[in-house]
């Protein structure tokens, strides 16, 4: 083994060229596999951690929002949405057979003025009846959420107990949420009393946002849990015909339409991923042949001194892994340096729910590329280890000469 | 220790097909022993190259049998007859036969360091001394002339103070100086207990032999004996 390992590194060394063409190679097809595997999980570490804020079986939402797809917005991309309806309609909601809890939510962005210190979407929820904000805040912070608190997404980057104002109301930093690779991270979250006064302080700076609606009246959405041995279909077909100016939406809907998109991007990487892959072997492997033509003659001075075929083999083999691991950790460390300062580019761009998975798990992508990257390698050269080990040494030696 | 071929030969297909073959070696008996040195000499093309790959354990005869003492070359499987070839055989092929990635002293340690076998750069360069280019043990083979080249193949072949030695054309590109140096050095080790096998071109090479043979389309007959 030691003369394999010794023989390849100096071959190595004495073929820079060669070399550096060869480890590039296996830099690109590591940076790929890494690159392409990292989005993919993240998409669908996005995908779940969407289902999981959103939380309710079905959301309504006043019906011009519906129609422009506010809601998605805020939800996917944080963008500002102002559409609100009077809570009776929630009441009546509460009042519809299978609905086990409807809980308002209500949405407000800061303007570009004097009155607010940063542009942030505000969400309102009651502490009473929320199930959908209170569990993810209780993941990061166990306290209450008293009037005037507030608890920041995680891209929001405000220190604790640091205030900021909000139509000149002030308010507190009590928590920050964790990520979650959806708009959510962009948005502040405060108790409903809290967000009517404010909307009050606006109103009473000049903002008109409520329309017809009454400040201490107005709610943006109702999430709706329905009750078991119910259909969740039904209960939205219930809303939809007895409540008026709503649009019901399941939320499987509103996650079906995300997973398709998330589904196509996924396709599109992966199937990029598996073609880089065969082609990099492709084309490692052409190299091996090429290469291997060129060492004939070393081979066959290899066997005249007494080496094996298998020992052949493994040489070629052991030249190649090394080729590999060294192009692997290359563009696995280019990957890195591409896909995680980038992160919100990419979730910007992809226009879809996008969160880096744990520690653990991208420690196994790494080495996953690694190791498929390593495989390549030695797959491409086996081909060429097996055909060079069993020239004829004499022949070739006399062609050669 | 004795290398045989008993009737060995080896046939070759030409491309355009199965049935058109030749020999290049038919039906060639041949006896090395300890502390002779035998060579062949005869015109190119005439086979004596394969006789010797066949010899080295290289290359399969298509019939007959070599004997290493007792031992069939060709009935054992690769890895142990490469590993007996290098603790037995040294073969200097023909050719330009330097690892470009390796300096001449390394190329020279190359058979030691297949098996993992210690040797001293000392006992390395003395032989290099013996063959002439021991003031070029860091050079990279690329950088040396044939002459050095085949020398370096020489040193390469002894370093394991094999009992066989196989030289094919050893004196190759040298001039006439190193060429009596090189015969000289063969004589000598077949003088303290090597079986030498000779193949080449050059007349004076016989003075050397103890025994001498010419090959001819693959025929191996005894030539006058010195």
């Amino acid at each position: 083994m030691r003369f394999a390992s010794t023989l390849a590194l100096k071959n190595i060394k004495r073929k820079p060229g060669r070399s550096v063409i060869m480890i590039l190679l296996a830099a690109f097809l590591a940076f790929s596999i890494f690159a392409g595997s990292l989005v993919v999980l993240s998409l669908r570490n996005g995908l779940a951690s969407y289902e999981a804020r959103l939380g309710a079986d079905v959301v309504v939402v006043p019906y011009e929002a519906q129609t422009k797809g506010a809601l998605e917005s805020i939800l996917l991309q944080g963008i500002p949405g102002y559409f609100y309806m009077d809570e009776s309609a929630m009441e009546k909601i509460r009042g519809m057979e299978g609905v086990e809890i409807a809980t308002p939510q209500f949405y407000l962005a800061s303007a570009k003025a004097g009155c607010c210190s940063v542009a942030l979407q505000l969400i309102g929820f009651d502490p009473e009846t929320d199930f959908t904000i209170q569990p993810w805040i209780q993941e990061s912070y166990s306290g209450t959420v008293g009037y005037g608190d507030v608890i920041v997404g995680n891209h929001v980057s405000l220190p604790l107990n640091h205030s900021l104002t909000f139509y000149n109301q002030e308010l507190r930093v009590v928590a920050q949420l964790d990520e979650t690779g959806t708009g959510l991270d962009n948005a502040v979250y405060a108790s409903m009393d809290t967000v009517r006064d404010v909307i009050k302080n606006a109103e009473s700076l000049g903002f008109r946002y409520l329309g017809k609606v009454s400040a201490d009246k107005a709610i943006s959405s109702v999430m709706v849990k329905v009750a078991d041995g119910y259909s969740t279909e039904a209960v939205m077909n219930d809303i939809n015909v007895h409540v008026r100016k709503v649009e019901a939406t399941q939320s499987k809907s509103m996650i079906s339409s995300i997973a398709a998109g998330l589904s196509n991007v996924s396709r599109i990487i992966t199937l990029l991923t598996v073609m880089i892959w065969i082609l990099a072997i492709v084309i490692l492997a052409v190299v091996f042949v090429l290469i291997a033509n060129e060492r004939k003659k070393e081979f066959a001075i290899l066997r005249i001194v007494g080496a094996s075929r298998q020992m052949l083999s493994r040489m070629l083999l052991t030249e190649s892994a090394l080729i590999s691991a060294v192009g692997s950790v290359l563009g696995v460390g280019l990957a890195a340096l591409v896909a995680f300062p980038f992160t919100d580019l990419i979730r910007t761009r992809l226009n879809l729910p996008y969160l880096l998975p744990d520690a653990g798990t991208v420690a196994a992508l790494v080495l996953g590329a690694l190791l498929a990257s390593v495989l390549a390698g030695s797959l491409s050269s086996a081909v060429s280890a097996r055909k060079l080990s069993r020239n004829d040494a004499g022949l070739v030696l006399r062609e050669g000469a | 220790m004795e290398l045989r071929a008993e009737n060995v030969s080896r046939r070759f297909f030409r491309n355009s097909g199965q049935a058109n073959y030749f020999y290049a070696v038919k039906d060639a008996a041949l006896l090395l022993t300890s502390g002779s040195l035998t060579e062949i000499t005869g015109r190119s093309g005439s086979g004596k190259s394969t006789l010797l790959n066949i010899l080295a354990g290289l290359l399969e005869p298509t019939e007959g049998r070599v004997f290493l003492d007792r031992v069939d070359l060709y009935s054992m499987a690769d890895g142990p007859r490469s590993e007996l070839r290098s603790r037995c055989i040294g073969v200097v092929p023909q050719g330009q036969t330097g690892l470009h990635s390796l300096t001449v002293l390394e190329n020279v340690k190359l058979p030691c360091l297949l098996y993992g076998e210690k040797l001293s750069d000392a006992s390395a360069l003395e032989l290099l001394e013996k063959v002439g280019i021991a003031d070029l043990k860091d050079v990279y083979p690329n950088e040396l002339s044939g002459g050095e080249m085949r020398r370096l193949a020489i040193a390469r072949a002894l370093v394991k103070k094999p009992a066989i030695l196989l030289a094919d054309e050893p004196t190759g590109d040298l001039d006439d100086e190193n060429t009596q140096k090189i015969l000289r050095l063969l004589r000598q080790e077949a003088d303290e207990g090597t079986a030498v096998l000779l193949v080449t071109h050059e007349r004076e090479a016989a003075a050397y032999a103890d025994r001498l043979y010419r090959m001819d389309g693959g025929i191996l007959a005894e030539a006058s004996a010195q």
